[in-house]
C-alpha cells in the first residue's frame, strides 16, 4: 500500500481532518459533532498516514502512546466528574462558568466540555490502539 | 418510509442470523456487522422517523419548536455504534489470535481445543 | 447492650485465630472470659425482667424496606441466651482440652464463636428479616464446624447434608416469613404479636404455618427431616454438645414457641405441632434402640426431646408452655453434660462404643460424677430437674389428652433406657475387658471435668431448689409466650400423687428395658427399614448431580452455532408469543409517504447485505458490510440525525479498515456446512427476519410510557447550556452511562492490544509444540 496518490493525499488531509476533529469537537455542544465523533475523525486521520506510511511514521508523528491518549481521556472524563464533588454535588453534575469576552460576547466554560474532551482523546486512542496493533501484527 | 424500513430491518436481521449460524469465524463477524446495523435500525424506527429538523436548538431560538427529531433514541445508537466498533475489533483480534493457536477458523474444530 | 453482646461475640470470632496463637494451649480458659461475663451480663437482666423490664433497641437499617436492626431481650430470649452464652463458656473451656494443640483451633474458634454470636442474634432479632439472616448463618457455621475435620469423607459429607436440609429449609421458612410480614403489616416482632387475631383470620395463615413449620421441622431434626442430626455427629464432640443438643437445634424450637402467640391456638397448630412433635418424640427413642454409639444414641435422644419440646409448644396450654420453659433447659443442661463426657471417653478410651465400655467410674471419677448426675436428671428420678420438667410434661399431656399422655410416656421411657445406656452404664457396670480398649482410660484433663460437673450439678441443684428460677426466669419466659403476664410458682415436691406414681412406672419400665437392652437391640436391628428418608436424601443428590451433568452434557457441548439456534428461536418464541397475545390490535396507521431516493438507499441497503452473505471472496463481502453501513447512515442523515449519520460513516470508513488489515492474517472463507444444514439456517433466519419486520411495525405504534424525550428537548439549554440535544445528553444529563461507555471502550482497546501485542510467555510456547507449527502454517 505505498501508492503515490494515496501517500501525498494522505499528507494533505491528516492536517486537515486533524483540524476538522477538534472544529467537530468543539462545536459539538452546540451543533452536530462531538467527542465521539472527533475522535473517532482524529484516529480516522492517523489510520490513514498509517496504511500510506507504516504505523512506526504514524506513530511517530502522533508521538504519544495511543495508550496513553486512553488513560488520559478517562482520567479527564471521571475528574470532570468529580470536580462537583469539591461543590457538594452528585457526581457528573454540570458545573458552569460564564467568561464576558466584551465585544465578542460571552464563552461558557463548563465542566461537560471537559468530559466531551476525554471522551475525543479515549475514543482517538482506543481507535488508534486497535488500528496500529492490527497493523503490526504478525 | 415507515413501510420500507421495516422490511429493509427484517432482511438485515434475516442476513444477520444466517451469517452468524455460519462455521467461519470470519463470516460470523461479518453477520455481527449487520446484526448491529439492523439493531441500531430497529432502535431508529421503533422510536418515530421524521423527516423534520435535527434535535439541535437553532442559535436564534431559545427553545426547540417541534416537529424535530427524538434526541434520545439519537444519543442511545450513537454509542451503541461505537460499542459495536470495539466490540468488532475485539472480536476480530481473538479472531486472529485463536486462528494463530489452532490454524483453524472452523468454529466446530475450535471447540475441542480446550482439552 | 444486647447488641453489643451479639457484635463483641462476632468480634471474638476473628479475633480468636491471633488470640489462640498468643495464648496456646490455655485458650480455651481465655476465651472463655468473654461468654462467661455475658451470662453473667444475662444474670444481671433477669431481676429487671421480673419486674416486667425489656431490654429493646433499634436502629433504622432501610426506610424503604421496613428494614430495622431491631433486638429485644424478653424472658424467652434470655432463656435462651443464658443457655448459648452458658454451656459456650463451658464448651469453649472444653474444646482447649479435647484438642490440644493438633489441630488449627483458631480456626475452631473462630466458627465457635461466629455460630455463638448468629445464636445469640436470633434469639434477640426483633425483626423476621433480621432474625432469617441470624437463622442461616447459624446453618452456615454449623456447616463448617460439622466439615471441621474436612479431611474426612463422611464429616464433608455430613456437613453438606445439615447445610442443604437446614438451609433449604431456612429459604422455605424465608417465604413464610415474608407472607407473616405481608398479613401483619410489619416485620417487627413485638408488633406482630398484637396482630395474632388478624393472623389467623387470613386466608395465607394455612400457608405460613407450613411454611415456617418447615423451617423450624428442618433445623430442630423433627420428623421427617430428623435424619440429618444422627449424621451431624461427625462434628467434633464439643460442636456436637454445643450446637447439636444444646443450642442450634433448639432454634426451630425456639422460633415456634417465639410465634406461638401470633400463630398457635388453632386446631391445625396443634396437630401439625403437636402431632410431629409427638411422633419425633417416640421415633427419637426407637431408633435409638438399635444403636450402640454413645454419640448417635445421644443425638436420637436429642430428637426425642426435641420432639417432647415441638409437643408441649404445640399443645399450648399454660402448663405445656411451663413443660416446654423447664425441659428446655433440663435438657439444655443434661444433654450438653452427657455430650461432654461422651467426647472425654471417647478422648480417653479410644471408643465410644456402649457394648465395649464399663467399669469407667473407678478410672475416672469426676466425669462418672458429672455424668451419672445429669442420667439421673434425664431420667427423671425425683428432686432433679428432668424430673420436674417430665412432671409437667406429664400434666399437661395429661390435660391434652390420653393419647397424648401415652406418646409422652413412652416418649420418657425410652430416654430413661438411653440415660442408663450412656450415662450410668458405662461407669458404674462391668464391661468387657479394660485391655480391650483401644486406650488405656484415666481421668480427662480438669479443663474437660469443669463442663460436665457444673452443668451435672445444675441439673441437681435446680431440680432440688426449682423456686430460684420461677420469677425470675420462667415467668417471663412464660409470659413471653403466652402474650400476656403469668405468673408461675415452681417446687421440686408435689406431694403423692397420680403423676408422680406414673413417672415411677416411666423409671421402673425403663430399668427393666435396659435389663433386656441385648434382645431390644436385636429386635430394633431387624426393623431397620433399608429406605430410610437418609436413603431418599442420598438418592436424590446423586440425582441431582447426574442431572447436573446430562444437562450440562447437552447444553454445554460446544457447538457456538446451536447456543446462537437457541437463543435466536428462544427469543424469537418469545417475541411471536407476545405478538400473539397482543392479537394484532390495530395496526398503526402506515404512512405511504416515500421518495424515491429513499426507497433507493432501502434498495441498496438490502443488496449490499445480500453482496455480504453471498460473496465468495471475502473483501468483497466486507466491502459490502461497509456500504450497507454507508446506507444505513445516510438513513441518519436523512431523517434528523446528522450526529449518527457522521459517526456512522467513519465508524464504517474504519470497520473496513480493520477488516482488511486483520484479513491479511485470516484464512479464505470455506464453504463448511453441508447444504441440509444450510438450508436449516436459511429458514431460521427468514423466520426471524419476517418476525422483525412485524415487531417494527408493531413497535412503532405502540406508546407504552410517554417518551421522556420532552424532558431533554426543554432543558438542554437552561439546564445544560448546549443546543445539540444528543450531544447534551451524551456528555451532561446521561454522563454516567456515557463514562461507562468509554470505559468499556477503552476496555475493548486494551483487550485487542494484549491480543495481538503481547507475546504468549514461555511456558505455553513450550506445552504446545503444535502451536508452533500452527502458526508457521498461518503465515504461509
Amino acid at each position: 500500500m505505498t501508492s503515490l496518490i494515496l501517500r501525498t493525499m494522505v499528507r494533505l488531509l491528516l492536517p486537515l481532518l486533524l483540524l476538522f476533529s477538534v472544529f467537530l469537537l468543539l462545536r459539538g455542544h452546540n451543533e452536530p459533532g462531538g467527542g465521539f465523533v472527533g475522535g473517532l475523525m482524529a484516529a480516522t486521520g492517523f489510520a490513514l498516514f498509517s496504511i500510506a506510511f507504516g504505523s512506526s511514521t504514524a506513530r511517530r508523528i502522533l508521538q504519544i502512546d495511543p495508550l496513553v491518549l486512553i488513560g488520559v481521556g478517562l482520567l479527564l472524563a471521571l475528574s470532570s466528574g468529580l470536580m462537583t464533588l469539591l461543590l457538594e454535588q452528585p457526581f457528573l453534575t454540570g458545573v458552569w462558568y460564564k467568561l464576558s469576552l466584551g465585544a465578542l460576547g460571552k464563552l461558557e466554560l463548563g465542566t461537560p466540555l471537559f468530559f466531551d474532551i476525554g471522551v475525543y482523546l479515549t475514543v482517538w486512542g482506543v481507535t488508534l490502539t486497535i488500528i496500529f496493533a492490527l497493523e503490526e501484527v504478525g | 418510509m415507515e413501510i420500507v424500513l421495516p422490511v429493509v430491518i427484517g432482511s438485515l436481521y434475516a442476513m444477520a442470523i444466517y451469517m452468524l449460524l455460519r462455521r467461519s469465524l470470519v463470516k460470523l463477524l461479518i453477520g455481527l456487522g449487520l446484526l448491529s446495523h439492523a439493531s441500531n435500525l430497529l432502535i431508529f424506527t421503533a422510536a418515530g422517523l421524521t423527516r423534520s429538523k435535527a434535535p439541535v436548538i437553532p442559535l436564534a431560538a431559545d427553545q426547540l419548536r417541534p416537529p424535530h427529531a427524538d434526541p434520545l433514541p439519537q444519543a442511545l445508537i450513537l454509542t451503541a455504534i461505537v460499542i459495536s466498533f470495539g466490540v468488532t475489533a475485539f472480536a476480530l483480534a481473538l479472531a486472529y489470535r485463536a486462528y494463530r493457536s489452532v490454524n483453524t477458523d472452523d468454529l466446530d474444530q475450535m471447540k475441542t481445543t480446550d482439552a | 447492650m444486647i447488641i453489643f453482646s451479639v457484635l463483641a461475640v462476632f468480634g471474638l470470632a476473628f479475633l480468636a485465630p491471633p488470640l489462640c496463637r498468643l495464648t496456646k494451649e490455655k485458650s480455651g480458659w481465655w476465651l472463655a472470659i468473654l461468654p462467661l461475663a455475658l451470662t453473667v451480663y444475662f444474670l444481671s437482666l433477669l431481676p429487671g425482667l421480673a419486674r416486667g423490664q425489656i431490654q429493646s433497641i433499634s436502629y433504622l437499617w432501610s426506610q424503604e424496606l421496613g428494614l430495622t436492626f431491631a433486638f429485644r431481650a424478653d424472658g424467652l430470649s434470655l432463656a435462651f441466651a443464658l443457655l448459648i452464652s452458658g454451656i459456650g463458656a463451658l464448651v469453649a473451656v472444653y474444646a482447649g482440652g479435647y484438642f490440644g494443640t493438633k489441630v488449627p483451633i483458631g480456626r475452631f474458634y473462630l466458627w465457635l464463636f461466629f455460630f455463638m454470636a448468629s445464636m445469640l442474634g436470633v434469639v434477640f432479632a426483633d425483626h423476621l428479616i433480621l432474625l432469617f439472616i441470624f437463622w442461616e448463618l447459624t446453618s452456615l457455621s454449623s456447616f463448617m464446624l460439622i466439615g471441621f475435620e474436612h479431611d474426612r469423607e463422611e464429616a464433608r459429607a455430613a456437613a453438606i447434608q445439615a447445610l442443604l436440609v437446614t438451609g433449604s429449609g431456612g429459604l422455605v421458612m424465608l417465604a413464610g416469613f415474608v407472607l407473616l410480614g405481608q398479613v401483619g403489616q410489619t416485620w417487627e416482632l413485638s408488633t406482630l404479636f398484637l396482630r395474632g387475631e388478624g393472623v389467623r383470620a387470613s386466608p395465607l395463615y394455612l400457608a405460613i404455618v407450613i411454611l415456617i413449620l418447615i423451617g423450624a421441622f428442618t433445623k430442630s431434626a423433627q420428623f421427617p427431616f430428623h435424619f440429618w442430626l444422627p449424621n451431624a455427629m461427625q462434628a467434633p464432640t464439643p460442636v456436637s454438645t454445643y450446637l447439636h443438643a444444646a443450642t442450634m437445634v433448639k432454634a426451630g424450637v425456639y422460633l415456634l414457641a417465639r410465634l406461638s402467640p401470633v400463630l398457635g391456638g388453632s386446631p391445625i397448630w396443634l396437630w401439625a405441632v403437636g402431632g410431629i412433635g409427638a411422633v419425633t418424640m417416640v421415633l427419637g427413642g426407637v431408633l435409638a434402640l438399635s444403636q450402640t454409639d454413645m454419640k448417635r444414641l445421644l443425638a436420637y435422644s436429642t430428637i426425642s426431646a426435641l420432639g417432647s419440646l415441638v409437643m408441649a409448644i404445640g399443645i399450648g396450654s399454660e402448663t405445656a408452655l411451663k413443660a416446654m420453659v423447664l425441659f428446655l433447659l433440663a435438657h439444655g443442661l443434661y444433654k450438653g453434660t452427657l455430650f461432654l463426657v461422651t467426647g472425654s471417653v471417647d478422648h480417653e478410651c479410644g471408643t465410644r462404643d456402649v457394648r465395649e465400655l464399663g467399669g469407667l467410674g473407678r478410672l475416672m471419677p469426676y466425669t462418672a460424677l458429672g455424668s451419672t448426675l445429669a442420667a439421673l436428671s434425664m431420667a427423671g428420678v425425683p428432686l432433679f430437674f428432668g424430673f420436674l420438667a417430665k412432671e409437667y410434661l406429664y400434666e399437661a399431656s395429661y390435660k391434652a389428652g390420653a393419647l397424648w399422655l401415652i406418646l409422652a410416656v413412652l416418649g420418657a421411657l425410652l430416654n430413661v433406657w438411653i440415660a442408663l445406656r450412656v450415662g450410668i452404664a458405662p461407669f458404674w457396670l462391668a464391661g468387657s475387658k479394660e485391655a480391650e480398649l483401644p486406650k488405656k482410660p484415666h481421668e480427662a484433663p480438669w479443663s474437660m471435668t469443669v463442663g460436665p460437673l457444673i452443668l451435672g450439678g445444675l441439673s441437681l441443684g435446680l431440680g432440688a431448689y426449682p423456686q430460684i428460677l420461677s420469677s425470675v426466669l420462667v415467668s417471663p419466659a412464660l409470659s413471653a409466650m403466652a402474650g400476656k403476664a403469668v405468673e408461675v410458682k415452681l417446687k421440686a415436691w408435689h406431694g403423692i400423687n397420680d403423676i408422680l406414681l406414673l413417672s415411677l412406672l416411666t423409671l421402673g419400665l425403663g430399668v427393666v428395658a435396659f435389663a433386656i437392652r441385648n434382645d431390644l437391640q436385636r429386635i430394633a436391628e431387624q426393623w431397620t427399614v433399608p429406605w430410610g428418608l437418609d436413603t431418599l436424601y442420598r438418592r436424590s443428590i446423586d440425582g441431582l448431580f447426574r442431572l447436573a451433568s446430562f444437562q450440562t452434557r447437552l447444553l454445554q457441548h460446544g457447538y457456538l452455532r446451536y447456543y446462537l439456534i437457541t437463543i435466536v428461536v428462544a427469543v424469537v418464541g418469545i417475541t411471536a408469543g407476545g405478538l400473539i397475545r397482543w392479537g394484532g390490535g390495530a395496526l398503526p396507521h402506515l404512512s405511504l409517504d416515500l421518495r424515491f431516493y429513499e426507497l433507493g438507499i432501502a434498495i441498496i441497503i438490502v443488496l449490499a447485505g445480500g453482496m455480504a452473505i453471498l460473496s465468495r471472496s471475502r473483501l468483497g463481502a466486507v466491502a459490502a458490510l461497509g456500504v450497507a453501513g454507508y446506507g444505513v447512515a445516510s438513513i441518519y442523515l436523512l431523517f434528523g440525525a446528522p450526529d449518527l449519520a457522521m459517526t456512522q460513516f467513519l465508524i464504517e470508513s474504519l470497520t473496513v479498515i480493520l477488516f482488511v488489515l486483520a484479513f491479511y492474517h485470516l484464512p479464505n472463507f470455506a464453504q463448511l456446512t453441508p447444504r441440509r444444514e444450510r438450508l436449516r439456517d436459511v429458514i431460521i433466519a427468514i423466520v426471524t427476519g419476517c418476525l422483525m419486520t412485524i415487531f417494527v411495525f408493531v413497535a412503532s405504534g405502540i406508546q407504552i410510557h410517554p417518551s421522556i424525550s420532552q424532558f431533554f428537548v426543554e432543558n438542554a439549554l437552561p439546564l445544560a447550556h448546549g443546543r445539540n440535544i444528543v450531544n447534551v445528553i451524551l456528555v451532561d444529563f446521561r454522563g454516567l452511562d456515557t463514562l461507562g461507555e468509554i470505559t468499556v471502550l477503552a476496555i475493548a482497546g486494551l483487550g485487542v492490544f494484549a491480543l495481538l501485542k503481547l507475546r504468549i510467555d514461555q511456558r505455553s510456547a513450550r506445552a504446545g509444540k503444535t502451536t508452533q507449527t500452527g502458526r508457521k502454517g498461518g503465515d504461509q
